[in-house]
């Protein structure tokens, strides 16, 4: 119980300062919302005037203030470009950026653990050896690159799935996964590599360590020694990365969903950042903060499962 | 006094080990590092042998060579059941995610034949024997001192009940006081089962207090051996004394 209050306490002045840095970040940076609002109409007395009514004259600290006062109270206000309000623009675009994101993050984790086993187990053998090649390869291209490449292989020539043609969770939830299955590859495969490299060295690393040899001492067959022993605590790390990867991939899946034509959280938060529509862009960073909090108090109470001598308490 | 002659436990016969050198290059072919060289000895029932060397002298390579965790040339005879080993570094030596009780049992389900009451039993009298109370089988190997993880180790080495024990640097890792309590454990289970120990140290006085025989060791060979006395008092190597003298023992 202390730790979940530890934990929330932590939470909430971590979004405190999340949102406080985006928003001073925000006026910063050149646009003026009020200006491209009023688009072609703009004239300097109207943008002025406009201006005074959504209250960007105030100094920016009562702004945040005003915004964060609203939040509390549960109004996340109104999009500026969209004109409705932004708790249900943002809200239906949550479950497309999740599935993705756990779509990832389950290929990242299918793939990355036999193979960091079989590499930790024939390591300098030909299989090893070529596997480490593809991971240097695959490490070094960028998701949205990636992206592309599986849109131009399985899309256009293997025709596996067509490109743009998304299908909407609400009508078809498996011709929704179906079409996110690509665009997750593209999200998972650099982490994927990463993660197979750092097992696999993990692995190898935990071998020569003393309990190791003292089991093999005690007659253990080679298997028994990796699946009883070595992998448990080879995993430890690997799962720190793995909870790294996953808040990194909600991140990472904004890019994948602009290559994809996905509408999800991505999307909407890169047109309002152009827009300069701060409460639309406010409330996405808020679900992201979020999520990644919330990803990072899993991985903490994993460790505890997995490793005795890290206790949650 | 004449002792009754006892079985030979351990037969060493032209023990040879190279390790590969991996730092493989193109200029360089496959050098092989001679690592233990002609290594011939045998150890009779119910002794302490003590085996003295400097670091890399090979005194680690033969105890795994004898185990077969290695692969080596010659001939190791044992006339009893696989000999275990207790390791110099009680922190790394037992799995940090496995209870006690879980690292004492695990020699019990290899060698098989005894049902989980058995074993459980089984655990409890290991740990009175080293010393430590039951209640030791539900705690984790960090919330453990040095001194009591030895012990620990000691007791998972026992659990298949050996002949032999091979104890590589058992007290190097620990502090004085607990060092004397350690080596207070091993006499008793000499005394107790008739173990035979095979007894690798550094630490020549740890050797004087604990052997009936030593053997020196240097570069992969065996310089000298013979029963402690002789050898610590009346030494024909020149290496011996060094070692002797160093360690600040008076030897004439």
């Amino acid at each position: 119980m202390k730790y979940v209050g530890k934990k929330l306490v932590t939470m909430f002045l971590t979004l405190f300062a999340v949102t406080l840095f985006v928003f001073l970040a925000f006026h910063v940076i050149s646009g003026d919302p009020a200006t491209s609002m009023l688009g072609t109409e703009a004239t300097p007395a109207k943008v002025a005037a406009l201006r005074e009514e959504m209250g960007l004259n105030d100094p920016v600290l009562i702004q945040y203030g005003r915004w964060a006062a609203d939040f509390l109270k549960g109004d996340l206000g109104v999009s500026y470009s969209y004109r409705m309000p932004v708790g249900e623009m943002v809200l239906d675009k949550i479950p497309v950026t999740m599935t993705l994101t756990i779509l990832a993050f389950l290929m990242m984790v299918v793939i990355a653990i036999p193979f960091g086993i079989y590499t930790a187990r024939h390591a300098g053998g030909v299989i090893d050896r070529a596997i480490y090649v593809i991971n240097q390869v695959i490490m070094a291209i960028p998701p949205f690159f990636s992206g592309i490449l599986i849109t131009l292989l399985f899309g256009r020539i293997f025709k596996l799935f067509t490109p743009g043609a998304y299908v909407s969770y609400e009508k078809d939830f498996l011709g929704f996964v179906g079409y996110l299955f690509f665009p997750a590859l593209a999200i998972a495969l650099p982490k994927a590599a990463m993660a197979v490299k750092l097992l696999r060295s993990s692995v190898i690393g935990e071998s020569k360590l003393d309990y190791v040899r003292t089991a093999y001492s005690r007659g253990n067959r080679t298997s028994d020694v990796l699946y009883r022993h070595v992998l448990k605590n080879a995993l430890i790390p690997v799962v720190t990365f793995l909870g790294m990867a996953l808040a990194d991939m909600i991140a990472g899946s904004i890019i994948i969903e602009q290559v994809f034509s996905i509408p999800g959280l991505g999307r909407i938060l890169l047109t309002s950042i152009s827009n300069r529509d701060y409460p639309v862009v406010m409330a996405i960073i808020v679900c992201i903060a979020v999520l990644v909090l919330v990803v990072n108090m899993i991985v903490d109470l994993v460790y505890g499962l997995i490793d005795p001598r890290i206790s949650v308490e | 006094m004449m002792m009754p002659e006892k079985e030979e436990i351990l037969t060493v016969n032209a023990v040879n080990v190279f390790y590969k050198d991996s730092r493989k290059g193109i200029l360089k072919k496959n050098n092989q590092v001679h690592i233990l060289k002609d290594i011939s000895f045998s150890m009779k029932e119910g002794e302490i042998l003590g085996l003295v060397g400097e670091s890399g002298s090979g005194k680690s390579t033969l105890a795994k060579a004898i185990l077969g965790l290695i692969p080596y040339e010659g001939e190791i005879k044992q006339s009893s059941s696989f000999p275990q080993m207790v390791f110099q570094d009680p922190y790394g030596s037992l799995n940090p995610a496995k209870k006690i009780g879980w690292s004492l049992e695990e020699p019990l389900k290899l060698r098989g034949g005894m049902d989980a009451p058995q074993r459980k039993q089984r655990v409890q009298q290991m740990l009175e024997m080293v010393g430590l109370d039951e209640k030791f089988a539900e705690r984790y190997p960090n919330q453990l001192s040095g001194g009591q993880r030895q012990r620990i180790c000691i007791a998972v080495a026992l659990m298949q009940e050996p002949k032999l024990l091979i104890a590589d640097e058992p007290v190097s890792a620990l502090d004085v006081t607990i060092q004397a309590q350690i080596l207070e454990l091993f006499e008793k289970i000499h005394r107790e089962m008739g173990l035979s120990i095979l007894f690798i140290s550094h630490d020549l006085r740890v050797v004087y207090q604990m052997c009936d025989r030593v053997m020196i060791m240097k570069d992969g060979q065996i310089v000298e051996s013979g029963l402690v006395e002789e050898v610590y008092f009346h030494h024909q190597s020149n290496y011996t004394e060094r070692l002797l003298k160093a360690a600040g023992i008076e030897t004439n």
